[in-house]
């Protein structure tokens, strides 16, 4: 088996073979290692490990030590993810390679401690290969915010990769791994997802530890999933959820098992007794037509497996852009204060303390971020204090408030990820109408803490386009499920 | 010190007292609350350097120890309080906001008597909320050429933020609550709120008005310094400068310290990282279990109990730890009258004549020590002269009576 046919296996089953001593760890970081070269151009990566014996190294350390990897702990010994090459955004601590969150403000800054996901990939068995570009914090419509430049998009050239996490999503499509991580705060996972032809899950809020994501909106903020198939990223939540102490949000809630079963349902019918809701607010005239067509023959598809489709309105969707975008700004121009040049990170030079902190802060940022932190500060404390910010919040509740009225009727909603294919390079640079409304579908569900996950549905005008799945709060096993059925029906051309 | 119309008008003030709550640990972190010597950053984890993703995590101790200080002071505690981000961008603020509650806090609707009316009915002072919050980080200018100083070893250390209303009229009134409030928190171990060493600090808001209005100018800030002395002096002075300002004519604009506007004030931010605190009815009542019940009058608990009265009850019942202290020393001891001559006597002594700032809770003999020494007295064992050398020693070393008396061959342990 050569390297590059590594790579064509799903997670789970390179980490078997890896249990199994059929196939040896480095061999397969290495193929990692070679991909990640060859798709040097998508500028997907931030920072890539020099060699397998360096990943491995970063991987079975523990607390700055190297770990002891006979006792199982850590490393490619055992673990449902031993040996399995994985990338996480420029925004998840880790150890070993510089966490920038693709902000110069943070310009070669190393964690001195690993964010919770990261730690427990790593006690799963896997290998982070390298950190993947993303939008400076997790702002912006198609990675074309960040220090390293603009990641581009391997599936659909001339186009973004789709959302903020890009470059995670960009070294899924191209093969470099099966398996990545991003913030999804309004969508990025899922709407890359899409516009690359991969994956995405957001779990539910709570779901896995924020602890060492360097994000933007901590309300939204949350760690999710890319894999090139339902089972990859099924695989990977499994890995990396559950309680943290180290995060006041997470949930207490044991993850369920996950993976899809494999093997077909023997009446063909795998969703039967599920309902699955349409909200007419998501077929609405500003989705691109034929990915309408697209999204109602997926309908069509979950009909045929045994679901039962419903109409139905979440009256207060056309509230749920306006309102994200308040309460992002808002809790970006909060936990970006921590950004002064004083502790850590990149800092310019200038006289004074204040002087220092003014000069690090706007040379270090870049405009998108200028722009929210502004936007966010006035609306935190312009004439009526805080009262936007309020009024945000109020459309929050009600957009939460429709989703769990909908959920009384059906199990899980599918809508569209996103109004159209990824936005062509250089529509994503600044916040355009039709950047704005990329986060039309995906928002919603970040406000209301839903999961959702994206399923790829084949291309229109030759680009990717997703099909996102919602459920219920915690509902991931059911929500994965239906997605593993989903892909399945939709076949492998649907991928890109 | 008085300006020469100060008589026309009157003095009203609030309380902020920021009382730091006695934790192993930090509120929001795991680092030691270590107010000594130790290097500075000793104490200074992701969380407290703000490093980028490092989460707070609410200390359950600071919530138990505030509630109790909260119960103290007569307040509601609510069943669902929330946190949030109080923003400025200093280096003292790491995270560039203090994480505090604003809006719905831990514990509202207090009550401190601070003494008596003319009519002998309760003088009290309302206390408007008490909130939850951190401590900031210390900055130190010109210890090194070119550069500033951070110290995070006290940054993120619990505080109690209690507010009063605007109903203290006098400076004696200010100290008197201020006495009372840290005799209350104290009862309940919840902090050793000592002004000199920052465990508690008081901020006052000091307008006046004409004797005999009812209106409300805006209030100027008072920073309280490190003592009940240099508060009082700073309320006279402050009531002084605004009397002055009145009997011009003018009204008192507000100096802030920082320089900066009051206009607006600190943008809010209900905090994402912190789930609201929801405290049961059932683990507030068990926290009530901590909190020693007050007597409604103290002078009256004082002759009804232990028969004393004259000038010995005025001096007991006008210094309420010291009252506490006394009564604590004649339930054990059993002889009201020798404990208060030993009380008002070599204890005050050894206390020294600090005016506004005595504090019995400074004294390093324990209550029951003391009684075991005036017991040792009543039966003979120990004459006045040696138990007063005793006492000077257990005062220094808070060490008990019996070993002192063997150590240094007193009385009859000396004889045997």
């Amino acid at each position: 088996m050569t390297g590059g046919d590594l790579l064509e296996l799903g997670a789970s089953a390179l980490a078997g073979m890896v249990r199994a001593g059929r196939v040896r760890a480095d061999t397969a970081v290495q193929a990692s290692l070679d991909a990640a070269r060859d798709a040097g151009a998508l500028n997907a990566f931030t920072a890539v490990h020099s060699s397998p014996r360096a990943a491995l190294a970063a991987a079975t350390r523990i607390g700055g030590r190297a770990a002891d990897t006979r006792k199982g702990a850590r490393g490619p010994g055992g673990g449902a993810l031993a040996g399995v090459p994985v990338a996480v955004g420029d925004d998840l601590a880790d150890l070993a390679l510089p966490t920038t969150a693709g902000s110069r403000i943070l310009a070669g800054y190393v964690s001195p401690y690993e964010a919770t996901a990261v730690a427990r990939l790593l006690d799963a068995g896997a290998v982070i290969v390298g950190k993947t570009n993303v939008d400076e914090f997790g702002m912006g419509w198609g990675t074309e915010h960040s220090a390293y430049g603009p990641t581009r998009n391997p599936a659909a050239p001339g186009r973004t990769p789709g959302g903020a996490a890009g470059g995670a999503a960009a070294a899924v499509a191209a093969g470099v791994v099966r398996v990545a991580f991003g913030n999804d705060a309004g969508g990025a996972v899922r709407q890359a997802a899409a516009g690359c032809g991969v994956v995405g899950v957001r779990p539910t809020y709570g779901r896995v530890s924020r602890s060492g994501l360097a994000g933007h909106a901590p309300s939204l903020d949350q760690v999710g999933a890319f894999g090139r198939t339902v089972d990859d990223a099924a695989a990977a939540l499994e890995a990396v959820g559950g309680r943290d102490p180290r995060d006041a949000t997470s949930a207490d809630i044991a993850v369920p098992a996950l993976r899809p079963p494999a093997g077909p349902v023997e009446d063909g019918r795998p969703l039967k007794g599920l309902r699955v809701g349409r909200p007419r607010e998501y077929f609405d005239d500003g989705v691109d037509p034929e990915l309408r067509a697209r999204v109602d023959s997926a309908l069509a598809l979950v009909r045929d497996l045994g679901a039962e489709v419903k109409e139905l309105s979440l009256p207060s969707t056309r509230l749920a852009l306006a309102a994200y975008h308040a309460v992002a700004a808002a809790e970006a121009a909060s936990s970006l204060a921590r950004y002064d040049g004083v502790r850590f990170g990149w800092r310019a030079a200038a006289d004074d303390g204040d002087a220092v902190t003014a000069a690090t802060r706007t040379a270090g940022f870049g405009a998108e971020v200028v722009r929210r932190v502004v936007l966010g500060t006035h609306l935190l404390s312009d004439a009526d204090g805080d009262a936007h910010y309020r009024r945000a919040q109020d459309a929050r509740a009600r957009v939460a408030h429709d989703f769990a009225d909908a959920f009384e009727d059906v199990d899980l909603l599918l809508t569209p990820t996103t109004p159209g294919p990824a936005l062509p390079v250089g529509a994503a640079a600044g916040p355009s109408p039709a950047a704005l409304r990329h986060d039309a579908f995906t928002a919603p569900a970040s406000l209301a803490g839903l999961p959702a996950a994206s399923v790829p549905a084949g291309r229109v005008a030759g680009s990717p386009v997703g099909v996102q799945l919602v459920a219920r709060h915690f509902g991931e096993a059911v929500l994965l499920r239906a997605a593993a059925a989903l892909e399945r029906a939709l076949g492998p051309e649907a991928h890109a | 010190m008085s300006a020469p119309n100060a008589s026309r008008y009157e003095m009203v003030v609030s309380v902020d007292a920021a009382v730091r709550l006695r934790t192993a640990t930090k509120a929001y972190c795991n680092c030691a609350v270590a107010p000594g010597d130790d290097e500075p950053n000793a104490h200074a984890c992701p969380v407290c350097l703000a490093l980028p993703g490092a989460l707070p995590v609410l200390n359950e101790r600071a919530v138990e120890l505030g509630v109790r200080a909260a119960l103290a002071l007569g307040c509601a505690v609510a069943p669902v309080s929330e946190f949030a981000r109080r923003h400025r961008f200093t280096a003292e603020s790491p995270a560039g906001y203090e994480l505090t509650q604003h809006e719905r806090p831990l514990a509202a609707k207090g009550n401190v008597q601070i003494g008596e009316t003319r009519e002998g009915g309760p003088l009290t002072v309302r206390v408007t909320r008490v909130r939850l919050g951190e401590e900031g980080g210390r900055v130190t200018h010109g210890r090194f050429p070119r550069a500033s100083a951070l110290d995070l070893n006290l940054a993120g250390a619990p505080v109690l933020h209690v507010s009063t209303a605007p109903e203290m009229y006098s400076s004696a009134e200010v100290v008197a609550f201020v006495r009372e409030l840290r005799r209350l928190v104290r009862g309940v171990a919840a902090s050793d709120a000592r002004l000199q060493d920052g465990s508690l600090r008081v901020r006052a808001a000091l307008s006046v008005r004409r004797l005999g209005d009812t209106g409300l100018a805006a209030p100027c800030d008072v920073d309280g310094g490190r003592s009940l002395t240099e508060l009082r002096a700073a309320l006279e002075r402050e009531f002084a400068r605004q009397s002055e300002l009145a009997g011009r004519g003018g009204s008192a604009a507000n100096p802030r310290a920082d320089g900066r506007a009051a206009a607006g004030g600190p943008a809010y931010l209900p905090e994402p990282d912190l789930p609201p605190l929801v405290l049961t009815a059932e683990w507030i009542a068990e926290q009530r279990r901590y909190v020693p019940a007050q007597p409604a009058s103290r002078r009256v608990q004082l002759a009804r109990e232990f028969g004393i009265g004259g000038g010995v009850l005025d001096a007991l019942a006008g210094d309420p730890e010291l009252a506490d202290y006394y009564a604590s020393v004649a339930r054990v001891h059993g002889d009201p009258n020798a404990t208060a001559d030993w009380v008002l006597g070599p204890v005050l002594a050894a206390l020294g004549d600090d005016g506004d700032d005595l504090d019995a809770y400074a004294l390093r003999v324990r209550p029951a020590d003391l009684a075991a020494l005036l017991d040792m007295v009543r039966d003979g064992a120990l004459g006045e002269d040696d138990a007063r050398r005793a006492f000077a020693i257990m005062a220094r070393t808070g060490e008990p009576p019996a070993r002192v008396a063997k150590r240094e061959k007193l009385g009859t342990a000396g004889d045997a």
